[in-house]
């Protein structure tokens, strides 16, 4: 019996995994064939949030590994100064907020796409920044500054293939069509900018009001003695 | 005791000349002199220059002291100091170590009139004819070594000048040939070109406009006439001050400029004019000559963007300015990096009150206090004779000798990146280029650690080609033997099934 349930959960697991391998490899599909690819990787459930949670920590880490080991002739960062958790938070917070404002404001204008849905979809468009950038890693201690423009070139598409990849995306997801989504994607940044318009307003008032008993509480033990 | 008594003395100079007392109010560098790192930090570094001697008026046994001087002028031994307060030129005389008074220049013979009013600015060319920026009596003012009236340069009676301005020469240089070039107050068209025999004959190297798109859609479309005609019009600025290096090149300083401008270098604060007036200045460092690059200071008064009243040009090319904001100097090298930047504000020796003109002769600079009257004279330290033996040297092409001299300069001072390319530049020459490259990468200096890199690059893969081949080969021809071998197999297995079924 025991034996059997093992059995079950061994096939369970090892089905897990392949779906997630499946997903992963899913990826190189969609950044070739954007339209099809955030289609399905939505509608067919072709897409895991494992494997955008892999593209998101992958893409930080090649954030970060950019700016700390390439050759100083192309990336020249001030190492003394940053911190890499804030160079990783600097990218992830804006992120997550601009999917919040995203979902926030396209399901109120019959948007189609459900949250995890629009995560989904932005994690898998950086995937082109991973696959580019981690190789220039390597690429710029090899070439010399002479030969900057391949670098550059490629760094240049690294980022321009990204962002046509979030335009098709979220156009796939809510189903909109080309100059809805660039509304959209205008909308969403004033929307990310009013979240944190209301987190900010939300943490003063919440100093106010600890303020306000931590007052009282003082008051009340200065009467008591 | 007699060792004793030189030690305390040596305590007090050094106390004097560096001025920590000084410093450490300044609140901004806690050395004398210091320079920038490629982040555009303050590195501390040893002294360039040291105070060798003040010129007060009592120095020169002046009846009247000086009042308000406004310019320098060195030629030769001699320092001519513009006395503008009194109406007089002082021509003053280098003895040695010693500084004497030669004459009092306060009237010239045959013109009318034969007296200054607020001269501005002197100059004296190799014969020794003296000119004068004769300011409100709106004339530059030629005269021989005499004392002789020569000839006059009035405002111009030409219709590109407009007569309803007076003329107010302020500042002038005279070239090799004695054409004079003026810079006069309200004239924003360049500097008033004379020929040697007082003819007018144009302007040269006018400031160009500054003007942002959205000041001109403003000013265009949502002004009222009347508002624009109470509006300052769109003119360019004048010129701070000039000097003509040995080349016959203007050196010109600007200080009207916003600071959003000093940013992207576009304000130009230093100014190199060629003989049309095109600015012609070498920047080949990360930051412009803009002289402080960070403006942190405690009083409000001193914030803000180096003003650079007056620039000499020393004979190696390299140019030393001298900033009215926070009393500093500061040395570029003909390649516009900067070799040291020194001074502050204050009372003591080495530090101004309001520094308005600088000169050289030879190494040692001399510069002039509006408001104290007093002419400091700095000569170079051991590290700053170092910094121009190695300048020198490179540019002689002893390339081996100047990455020396750069040795013992990294000596005392690990922080100077010209010394770290010094050195680069000439183990390139050696063909060390992996230590080269070290080298160029201390500096941040991309361009020479590029080529340096491509040099090892070269050498590299010539002296492990067999490897590399190698290895080629076996990347193409290893995967090509493996699918023979399983196509072999293939076949075995299939010709033995075939004779098993037979």
């Amino acid at each position: 019996m025991n034996a059997v349930r093992s059995q079950d959960n061994g096939n369970a697991r090892r089905a897990a995994w392949g779906r997630y391998k499946a997903s992963l490899r899913y990826g190189t599909y969609v950044i070739f064939h954007p339209f099809d690819g955030f289609w399905d990787l939505i509608h067919e459930k072709r897409g895991s949030m494992a494997a955008a949670h892999t593209f998101l920590i992958l893409f930080l880490l090649t954030y970060v590994l950019r700016l700390m080991l390439t050759n100083f002739q192309f990336v020249t960062a001030p190492l003394q100064y940053i911190n890499i958790y804030e160079q990783a938070a600097s990218f992830l917070f804006p992120f997550l907020i601009l999917c919040l404002a995203n979902w926030a404001l396209s399901t109120l204008f019959d948007g189609k796409g459900h949250l995890r849905d629009i995560y989904m979809a932005m994690c898998y468009a950086l995937l082109p920044y991973i696959l580019i950038q981690l190789p220039l890693i390597l690429l710029s201690h090899v070439i010399s500054f002479d030969e900057a423009s391949y670098y550059s070139v490629l760094a240049s598409v690294s980022i321009i293939w990204c962002v046509l990849l979030v335009f098709v995306g979220l156009m796939e997801v809510h189903d909109y069509s080309p100059g809805k989504t660039l509304i959209f994607l205008v909308a969403t940044v004033f929307g990310a900018l009013v979240i944190l318009f209301l987190i900010l307003v939300f943490f003063s008032l919440l100093s106010d009001a600890l303020g306000y008993f931590v007052s009282l509480y003082r008051e009340i033990v200065f009467r008591l003695n | 005791m007699k060792r004793m008594l030189v030690f305390v003395m040596a305590c007090c100079l050094c106390i004097m000349v560096t001025g920590p007392a000084v410093a450490a109010e300044d609140g901004f560098s806690s050395t004398y002199t210091y320079n920038y790192d490629y982040w555009g930090d303050i590195r501390e570094s040893p002294d360039a220059y040291r105070v060798e001697d003040v010129i007060y008026s009592t120095t020169l046994n002046l009846e009247t002291p000086m009042r308000k001087p406004q310019s320098l002028y060195v030629r030769d031994q001699d320092i001519y100091i513009a006395d503008t307060g009194n109406n007089r030129i002082l021509q003053v005389r280098k003895n040695g170590t010693d500084y004497t008074l030669v004459r009092e220049i306060r009237t010239v013979q045959g013109a009318t009139p034969e007296s200054f009013d607020t001269p501005s600015d002197v100059c004296a060319d190799a014969e020794g004819n003296i000119y004068v920026c004769d300011t409100n009596h709106n004339r530059v003012i030629m005269m021989d070594r005499d004392l002789h009236f020569v000839r006059e340069y009035v405002k111009p009676e030409d219709s590109t000048f407009d007569q309803n301005l007076s003329f107010l020469p302020n500042k002038l240089v005279v070239d090799v040939s004695g054409r004079v070039f003026v810079l006069a107050t309200n004239v924003n068209k360049g500097l008033v070109k004379y020929e040697a025999d007082g003819t007018f004959t144009g302007f040269i190297g006018a400031n160009p406009v500054t003007l942002s798109m959205w000041d001109y859609i403003w000013k265009s479309f949502f002004t009222t006439k009347e508002q624009r005609a109470q509006q300052a019009s769109f003119v360019p600025t004048e010129y701070e001050n000039i000097y003509m290096d040995d080349e016959g090149f203007i050196y010109a300083t600007n200080t009207v400029f916003s600071e959003y401008d000093l940013l992207y270098d576009a304000a130009k604060p230093i100014r190199r004019l060629n003989g049309i007036g095109n600015d012609i200045l070498i920047k080949n460092d990360r930051y412009p000559p803009i002289g402080d690059i960070q403006w942190v200071n405690d009083s409000a008064v001193e914030y803000g963007p180096s003003k650079l009243k007056d620039i000499t040009v020393l004979d190696n090319d390299i140019y030393v300015a001298v900033d009215r904001t926070r009393g500093r100097i500061f040395g570029y090298d003909p390649q516009g990096i900067m070799l040291w930047a020194f001074g502050t504000k204050g009372n003591n020796a080495g530090a101004f009150l309001s520094a308005v003109s600088i000169e050289h002769m030879g190494h040692d600079l001399f510069c002039l206090d509006e408001n104290e009257a007093t002419v400091t004279v700095f000569t170079p330290t051991d590290y700053g004779n170092l910094i121009y033996k190695a300048s020198d040297e490179y540019l002689k092409g002893d390339y081996d000798g100047s990455a020396d001299t750069w040795r013992n300069v990294l000596k005392l001072n690990a922080n100077y990146n010209l010394a770290f390319i010094g050195i680069g530049r000439a183990l390139m020459r050696q063909e060390s280029y992996k230590e080269a490259m070290d080298y160029f990468k201390m500096a941040h200096d991309r361009q020479n650690y590029g080529r340096a890199y491509r040099y090892y690059r070269k050498e590299l893969v010539e002296s492990n080609i067999g490897w590399i081949v190698a290895i080629v080969v076996a990347v193409l021809i290893i995967p090509l033997v493996i699918r023979r071998k399983k196509q072999m197999e293939e076949e075995v297995q299939e010709y033995e099934r075939r004779q098993i079924a037979r």
